[in-house]
């Protein structure tokens, strides 16, 4: 249950990221999260998109240096504490988390969190464990 | 002002005396040579020469020159003409592809040296009195203990201070009234500047005369080392292969120029394309060959550095000839702080690390006064993580090995692909914003 990201490289200069936006805007290809990493040389975009082969084709013919991953989405309830109990059963696992980033969906009920852990298989088994909801990428692109 | 002299009698030698000299040295050289260094020996049939051909000073363009492959394929001691056991020290300095040139001394040798080297002290008016700052780096490098064995040499008192920690070279300078110092010209520059923060007035100090090489500088840079040190700022001229620093040497009469020891180096300028000697005044890439060395003797090293000669007078009553401040070079080295640098060791480098394209690029700024180089490397699909510590731990491994092989540090920055220029046929590869 692994969901596919897209990430780019950014060299940091001024206007990459809104041609990478405008490359996807054009090609009617919508966004569904995204978050930045930045050092003090460049940066890393990381997207979760309704259409990943179609976005890495495109930017890859814009020049852009694309790679996909795989990471988790789970859905908890957004309410104090969801994370930290998602948190609680990755410690208990000992696992580390890679990277994070999380939004919250139309309805406002849910928050999808959108993990990189060390070891992804590990992490799922743990999460499936504990009984969290994890999505697909076709559930993320449908909410 | 009376010229001070290392060895008045051969330094003022009236020329056709000098060229007896020389010739009778060559012969004798290229005999030695032919007898014990088989590539020499291969080299000089293959080109049907034999020693009795050398007749003249004239018939050295007969011989075959020597290159720095020639220095790479009979690495580490195949060019050497003694035994082992006659060779008491190496030094070595970077190579085009990872292997470093490496050349040797024997005793004699060493005495050589110091003996040039006392006499470029000399000529910028250096005496047993003065306390000589040494600031060039110690190591495999020659900068370091050649210029240290010309002071003790000189007979002056040598602080060994080498390179870096310029706060401690400062207070040494208060403290020890350093009246002469050795450095490279933007170690020159980095000394004043450090100074002006600290709010140590040169003229405070003992310092009077620098002696500057190692590194391209211009007569603007000259100016401004001697404007903020306060100090009369001179040329030095040498090469590793050569023998080291003391090749040659600037004299305080004259800012044209830089007397060539030709009783023990021998200079050529040829056309860096058609190998023909150049008449002199002509400007071309400089060639030496060594007299006297015994360990490592080279017959037309070429030198890749542009110059010319002028056989002109001197005010200082020296009869040999002077070399022009070298204005260029006829292949890509650069020099970073007193380093050679080919970017194909960069490239080197790079090749060697996974996943990396043959798209990069070397750029070289000066920041303040010290030169800093920046190696550009594309990121490619293989290349790339989506983890920034991945990405990082790629720009420090190559920053890394390029420390280790070249011994300069430098910055890697990763930049998306096709944002480096590809030009047809050869590609520009360096980006120099030094304005020397």
């Amino acid at each position: 249950m692994q969901v596919e990201q897209i990430a780019v490289f950014l060299e940091n200069k001024s206007g990459r990221l809104a041609e990478i936006t405008a490359t996807l805007a054009y090609h009617g290809i919508n966004i569904r999260a995204l978050s930045v990493a930045d050092t003090a040389d460049f940066g890393i975009l990381r997207l979760i998109v309704d259409n990943v082969e179609l976005a890495k084709k495109v930017l890859k013919d814009a020049g852009f240096t694309v790679g996909i991953t795989n990471v988790v989405a789970v859905e908890v309830a957004d309410r104090s504490g969801g994370l930290a109990q998602v948190l609680m059963t990755i410690e208990k696992a000992r696992l580390n988390v890679e990277y994070m980033y999380a939004f919250v969906n139309k309805s406002g009920e849910n928050a999808v969190l959108i993990f990189r852990f060390d070891e992804m298989d590990k992490a799922i088994a743990a999460l499936q464990q504990d009984k969290f909801t994890i999505l697909s990428g076709a559930q993320i692109c449908a909410l | 002002m009376t010229t001070l002299y290392w060895e008045e009698e051969i330094e003022t030698l009236p020329r056709v005396g000098l060229e007896s000299i020389q010739l009778t040295r060559l012969k004798h050289l290229v005999a030695r040579v032919y007898a014990t260094v088989a590539p020499y020996r291969a080299k000089m049939d293959a080109a049907g020469i034999k020693p009795a051909d050398i007749q003249s000073l004239a018939d050295l363009s007969k011989l075959p020159f020597t290159v720095k492959d020639d220095l790479r394929d009979n690495y580490p001691f195949g060019l050497f003409t003694v035994p082992m056991e006659q060779v008491v020290r190496v030094h070595a300095s970077s190579g085009t592809t990872g292997k470093p040139t490496v050349v040797g001394y024997t005793r004699k040798d060493i005495e050589t040296w110091s003996g040039v080297m006392a006499r470029a002290l000399t000529c910028a008016g250096a005496t047993s009195h003065d306390m000589i700052h040494n600031a060039y780096g110690y190591g495999l490098f020659t900068g370091g203990l050649g210029a240290h064995y010309g002071v003790e040499r000189l007979g002056a008192t040598v602080i060994p201070v080498s390179g870096g920690n310029t706060k401690r070279q400062i207070t040494i300078m208060q403290d020890f009234r350093s009246s002469v110092l050795l450095a490279t010209p933007s170690y020159a520059l980095n000394l004043a500047d450090t100074m002006e923060e600290l709010g140590v007035d040169p003229k405070s100090l003992a310092l009077r005369v620098g002696i500057f090489g190692a590194e391209p500088w211009s007569e603007n840079m000259r100016a401004e080392v001697e404007r903020k040190l306060g100090i009369r700022a001179v040329d030095i001229y040498g090469l590793s292969e050569v023998i080291g620093p003391g090749v040659a040497m600037q004299c305080l009469e004259t800012d044209r120029g830089m007397h060539i020891f030709e009783d023990h180096f021998l200079p050529e300028i040829i056309d860096p394309d058609t190998g023909e000697v150049l008449p002199p005044g002509e400007k071309g890439e400089l060639v030496f060959t060594t007299l006297t060395k015994e360990a490592f003797p080279l017959i037309r090293y070429r030198t890749k550095d542009i110059s010319r000669l002028t056989y002109e007078k001197c005010a200082c009553g020296r009869t040999m000839v002077r070399m022009e401040k070298v204005t260029g070079r006829t292949d890509d080295m650069l020099i970073i702080r007193g380093v050679n640098v080919f970017p194909s060791q960069v490239e080197h480098v790079l090749m060697g690390t996974e996943g990396v394209e043959p798209h990069y690029q070397i750029v070289v700024n000066r920041e303040g006064n010290l030169d800093t180089m920046a190696v550009r490397v594309e990121v490619s699909e293989a290349l790339f993580s989506d983890e920034v510590k991945t990405l990082e731990k790629l720009s420090r491994k190559i920053q890394t090995d390029i420390k280790d092989l070249l011994g300069v540090s430098c910055k890697v920055q990763l930049v998306e692909p096709r944002t480096i220029q590809r030009s047809e046929g050869k590609a520009q590869r360096v980006i120099d914003n030094r304005k020397l």
